[in-house]
């Protein structure tokens, strides 16, 4: 799989080099006719800039979810949350993109944007129109993606923890939170870590439902607001209109080549950290 | 005021704090699924009518139509996956059980780590290996993309309940003096049986929901096929194409077509999870 996709890449690495990685232009069929001029820089921008508010929103749910499902609800609504969760996580992407496109996006433009602009306007990230299409909203909708992962690493982790520690904290008279907070995150938190190495992993390669919100302008720009690309974005946009233009095509494989090696390191980093921890803490807990 | 009241109502205080953060959290996550489940039914059920299911596609800004040819398309490749992922994955997930070894945990791992890789990259593997030797999309070429990423899958599930058959089923089997591969097939495949199924019908409603590997391998298109080797729609090629237009009727078949997807998809993981909760219970 490397090889083919390098070997489709050949052509974008001769012409630019690492440049590639550095250039902000993005110039296919320039109008006098030139070679195109091909720079990843802004859709490796859009990625790390949509990536990171989905974090950012979705991390925290994630750990509350979790915490909720493990530690805090009552029995019986237990399965049910599990059950619910699950279906979150079974909706596919291109619904969740249709979804965003026809509900999300004028929802930002009406209510969350204008807000934000309002109250957050001296930053430079919430300035420019509000059409609704653009990072911010990319950064909802892949959190929303990534929630049902996120918790659901986090849950088995939180799960793995000794059930000792949880007694000891209790018998000394720590509260439910208390007991969280000091006896259950603390174990539990290099899972939290390979949690979040794989919920970044899933998150920079969602192609579909970034790809219907996100507007799809290639531009470095501060604000959230405007429109943007990400990685996986441009591939799908731009795969068919390449006829012909070799350098075009091979530079989209390009991209594909970072776009994998990206996700390969992030997953094989969060399974490494993760089977290491279920080697410390016993198999069975894990199973 | 006693500080040690105060210190307690502090704790008190924080602690039902933090809890109702972790459930109103919980709450947060479910809205989107309420507000999609809930599109999804009203918008997609005004779409639903004989034409839907009987005729093809319209061209862009056309009125009319149906999505004869995406659920057509859908089926063949989800086929065509099954038939490439379900049998390699199997056998796969079979040895990593059966031959642990330093080889089958780099295996696994890498199965692990293959789940996670960014399905739009498969799309574009399957492009350079098949649809730019052969110079034409086609659905075989959707089909191949598509069971490439049910192979891990598949195995990692085989894997995971083949690890949960006893021991004893298996000493069994070799002390009637069946060699190790009957053993496998005959006596540990079956007694896996419902966690390998579990793990197939996940794997299908996985791909049937996969949009970007097809996008440059089946391609879509506005007709019925004639061969495997034509270009093919899916229900979610037409989701993206339909829903991205501008048109108003294009985005009364993609909520259509969201609404047969989301039953398809939805409908076997609720059924494989009932399913299996049951089987727990009956063995508890």
């Amino acid at each position: 799989m490397i090889y083919e996709i390098g070997n489709g890449s050949l052509d974008s690495i001769k012409a630019f080099g690492i440049g590639f990685l550095l250039s902000s232009d993005w110039i296919p069929n320039p109008p006098n006719g030139g070679p195109p001029i091909l720079g990843a820089l802004p859709s490796i921008y859009g990625s790390i800039v949509t990536t990171a508010l989905a974090l950012l929103l979705a991390v925290p749910v994630s750990l509350g979810v979790a915490l909720f499902q493990t530690e805090l609800s009552p029995r019986k609504m237990r399965t049910p949350s599990l059950f619910l969760i699950e279906m979150l996580a079974a909706v596919p992407s291109v619904v969740y993109g249709l979804w965003g496109l026809l509900v999300l996006v004028p929802f930002m433009r009406d209510y969350v944007n204008p807000q934000l602009k309002s109250t957050l306007g001296f930053l430079p990230l919430f300035t420019g129109p509000t059409t609704g299409l653009g990072m911010l909203t990319a950064g909802v909708i892949l959190a929303i993606m990534i929630i049902p992962y996120g918790s659901s690493v986090m849950r088995e982790v939180i799960a793995a923890v000794p059930r000792s520690q949880r007694e000891a904290s209790i018998a000394l008279g720590a509260t439910n939170w208390e007991t969280i907070r000091t006896a259950v995150l603390p174990f539990a938190r290099t899972g939290i870590i390979a949690a979040l190495v794989l919920a970044m992993g899933r998150a920079i390669g969602e192609t579909m439902a970034v790809t219907m919100v996100i507007g799809n302008v290639a531009r470095i720009s501060p604000s959230l607001f405007l429109p943007a690309e990400t990685i996986p974005s441009v591939i799908a946009n731009e795969f068919t209109e390449v006829a012909g233009n070799d350098v075009y095509l091979a530079a989209l494989f390009e991209l594909g080549l970072i776009l994998f090696a990206i996700a390969f390191i992030m997953n094989l980093l969060g399974r490494v950290i993760i089977t290491r921890l279920s080697f410390k803490v016993g198999r069975e807990s894990f199973a | 005021m006693n500080p040690l009241l105060s210190l307690e109502k502090r704790r008190k205080f924080s602690n039902g704090f933090y809890i109702v953060l972790a459930t109103a959290c919980f709450f947060v996550a479910l809205v989107p699924l309420i507000s999609i489940l809930y599109t999804t039914i009203l918008q997609g059920a005004s779409a639903l009518n004989y034409a839907f299911f009987t005729q093809v596609t319209p061209p862009i800004g056309g009125v009319g139509g149906g999505i004869l040819n995406a659920i057509e398309g859908s089926v063949a490749i989800v086929a065509l996956a099954s038939l490439i992922g379900i049998p390699i994955g199997v056998f796969g997930g079979a040895y990593l059980a059966e031959y642990p070894g330093k080889f089958a945990y780099y295996v696994r791992l890498l199965s692990d780590v293959l789940t996670g890789v960014p399905s739009i990259v498969t799309g574009i593997f399957i492009y350079e290996l098949i649809v730019a030797t052969q110079h034409r999309f086609s659905a075989l070429s959707g089909g191949i993309a598509l069971g490439v990423m049910m192979i891990p899958i598949v195995a990692i599930s085989t894997h995971e309940s083949l690890k949960l058959v006893p021991s004893s089923i298996r000493e069994g089997g070799l002390a009637l003096g069946l060699s190790r591969s009957k053993t496998l097939v005959h006596i540990l495949l079956s007694a896996a049986r419902s966690g390998v199924i579990t793990g197939i019908a996940l794997a299908v409603a996985r791909v049937m929901g996969e949009t970007a590997p097809l996008l440059f391998t089946a391609l879509g298109s506005q007709f019925m096929m004639t061969s495997l080797n034509d270009p093919a729609n899916s229900l979610t090629l037409l989701i993206f194409d339909f829903g991205t237009s501008p048109y108003e009727n294009a985005h009364t078949l993609a909520w259509g077509a969201a609404l047969i997807l989301l039953l398809i998809v939805l409908g076997l993981n609720m059924v494989v999870r009932a399913a299996s909760r049951m089987k727990i219970k009956s063995t508890e």
